[in-house]
């Protein structure tokens, strides 16, 4: 039985999000064939990340451990980390230099492409054992997958229905991505964080533009991101990937204060602001915009600190998320320092991404035990549109109307 | 340096480390950036970060006032969870000295303690200190914690 058959999406549609898609097992399963390894492009890295030829490093296509390699001409490759002998993974480092791939088990080798170039003893010694000459081990290889890059940013796929990037992106998620990826990039660091929490609750997070300003009370009352400031949401016409964005410079009214609100509190202010000072490097006055790709990428770009993020779905209950932060090769001392101070906003320890990591867990807690309830995504009505403000949680019903798209549901 | 001098040194650094974890795992964090010069230097970073030259932190301050910005925004601002560290700490090894600079690095582990009672193994890591004597007195001129793994549980609000 299909989860079509055995799960029925409440009648109300995108404004009802229904708890059985954080704790339902097969279901889990099915994404990762229909979603990760389905029609999607998957961020997979930075093309800076794999700076030299006869360079490797690890990533993953939901959860399939995935290698991506610069070969000695410069080409950009992926493959499945998965040896075609006894399904070893292949490469066990995080990243590093090398001019083939073997798998420490049995000595199987790999060109950078992910042919299978070498089978130890596949001959056998002195006339005995090894491998049948007819045996083909070259169709058992790891599964190679399609890739394209656009400034800078390396995806991938398995699936030959995929469209084209550029198109599965759309024009206005294009146009913005090439915004902030402005010139080559230079890597400033990075880090991970275990989310105790399903992948699409960490998805929902970041479209979801209405919390924003809510849950992080730091955002709020440096004005970094009040609702009241002028911004707006981007939504794909797949529903599938948005943007949301808003001017550094804060020209609203005291909503959040007269509403007493906890976001509002009076008195707070900074004793080092030297931690907020910006310049503005897109010369368009936007000071934060928030991107995502379908299924599991983030493009973010908060005042000066830029990072990319990508989820490894680890679990029904357990994701990965991982973070690389860069500026661009023609910054100055002063900007990558002003990058790395901003740098305090984001990541685990972040003044403002901080309880991202942990408010998905809240919900992944709350509803494990009511799988037939429903959550109310109604703000804004049923809409799926781009909108000139983000009271509004468009976006996160844009993700579930390519999500069920994707997954029959 | 003879091996006395030596010892003091280990001492003066060692009780200094001992009374930051102290203040951190009592819940005195309004306490714990005047364990530091007023240009302290605080950053949180990964041994993978620093074995690639990378200057990026997850915690990155440059004076006690940042330090105190922190401490206020975990206060009245950021939301998270009811939790307690544990910190242990290993004797310091003494780099190197100069005058009233000491430079030391120390091996912790830090227990996280939920709330909920749920007690885990949260970091492990060294610290690299540049600690600066005056009199009797010790402070930090700069700390850099070093995580032995990139991979931080859900959020890092307290400092190590």
């Amino acid at each position: 039985m299909t989860i079509a058959e055995a799960r029925r999406w409440p009648a109300e549609g995108l404004t009802r999000v229904p708890y059985w898609v954080y704790s339902d097992r097969a279901l889990y399963d099915e994404e990762q064939e229909r979603i990760f390894l389905g029609a999607t492009w998957n961020f997979l890295c930075l093309e800076a990340e794999l700076a030299g030829t006869n360079s490797y490093r690890r990533s993953n296509l939901g959860a399939m451990p995935v290698v991506v390699t610069r070969d000695k001409d410069g080409e950009l490759h992926a493959f499945e980390n998965r040896c075609a002998h006894r399904g070893s993974l292949l490469v066990l480092n995080e990243s590093g230099e090398a001019r083939d791939i073997v798998c420490v088990y049995h000595n199987w080798s790999y060109d950078l492409c992910g042919n299978l170039t070498g089978v130890a003893f596949r001959k056998g010694l002195g006339g005995k054992g090894g491998m049948p000459a007819e045996c083909r081990p070259e169709t058992h290889g790891p599964r190679k997958l399609r890739l394209a890059t656009l400034a800078g940013l390396v995806f991938g796929t398995l699936s030959h229905d995929t469209p084209p990037l550029e198109q599965y992106l759309g024009a206005e998620i294009v146009a913005r991505i090439r915004r902030v990826m402005r010139a080559p990039v230079k890597l400033l660091g990075g880090y991970a964080q275990t989310l105790p929490s399903n992948w699409k609750l960490y998805m929902e997070n970041v479209k979801d533009t209405y919390h924003a300003s809510l849950l992080h009370t730091f955002f709020t009352t440096f004005r970094l991101n009040r609702l009241s400031q002028k911004g707006g949401i981007v939504v794909s016409p797949s529903g599938g990937h948005h943007v949301s964005y808003s001017l550094a410079a804060d020209t609203g009214g005291k909503e959040y204060e007269q509403a007493g609100m906890r976001a509002a509190q009076e008195g707070f202010g900074l004793e080092a602001p030297g931690l907020l000072e910006a310049v503005d490097e897109f010369g368009d006055g936007i000071g934060l915009q928030i991107l995502s790709v379908f299924p599991t990428f983030v493009l973010q770009q908060t005042r000066n600190s830029l990072a990319v993020r990508r989820l490894v779905p680890q679990g029904l209950d357990q994701t990965e998320l991982v973070w690389t932060c860069f500026g661009f090769t023609d910054d100055d001392d002063a900007m990558t320092e002003r990058r790395l101070r901003q740098a305090n906003l984001i990541g685990p320890a972040g003044y403002i991404s901080m309880e991202d990591g942990a408010a998905p867990g809240f919900v992944q807690r709350a509803v494990g035990t009511a799988p037939e309830l429903v959550s109310v995504v109604e703000m804004g009505g049923g809409s799926v549109a781009s909108d000139d403000n983000r009271v509004t949680e468009a976006a996160v019903r844009g993700f579930w109307k390519a999500y069920r798209d994707l997954m029959g549901l | 340096m003879g091996s006395a001098e030596d010892g003091r040194l280990q001492l003066k650094v060692q009780d200094l480390n001992a009374r930051y974890a102290q203040a951190i795992d009592d819940n005195k964090l309004e306490a714990w950036p005047d364990f530091f010069t007023e240009d302290g230097r605080y950053r949180v970073t990964t041994a993978e970060n620093v074995e690639r030259g990378l200057p990026l932190g997850m915690i990155y301050a440059s004076s006690r006032a940042m330090l105190r910005d922190r401490v206020r925004s975990l206060r009245d601002a950021n939301v998270y969870e009811a939790q307690r560290y544990r910190h242990v700490i290993g004797p310091p090894l003494i780099a190197h000295s100069e005058g009233a600079a000491v430079h030391a690095q120390t091996s912790f582990i830090v227990a996280r303690v939920m709330h909920t009672g749920e007690t885990t193994l949260f970091a492990t890591g060294r610290y690299q200190d540049h600690v600066v004597l005056d009199g009797d007195k010790a402070l930090f001129a700069e700390k850099i914690v070093v995580l032995d793994s990139r991979l931080i549980d859900t959020l890092l609000a307290i400092p190590l």
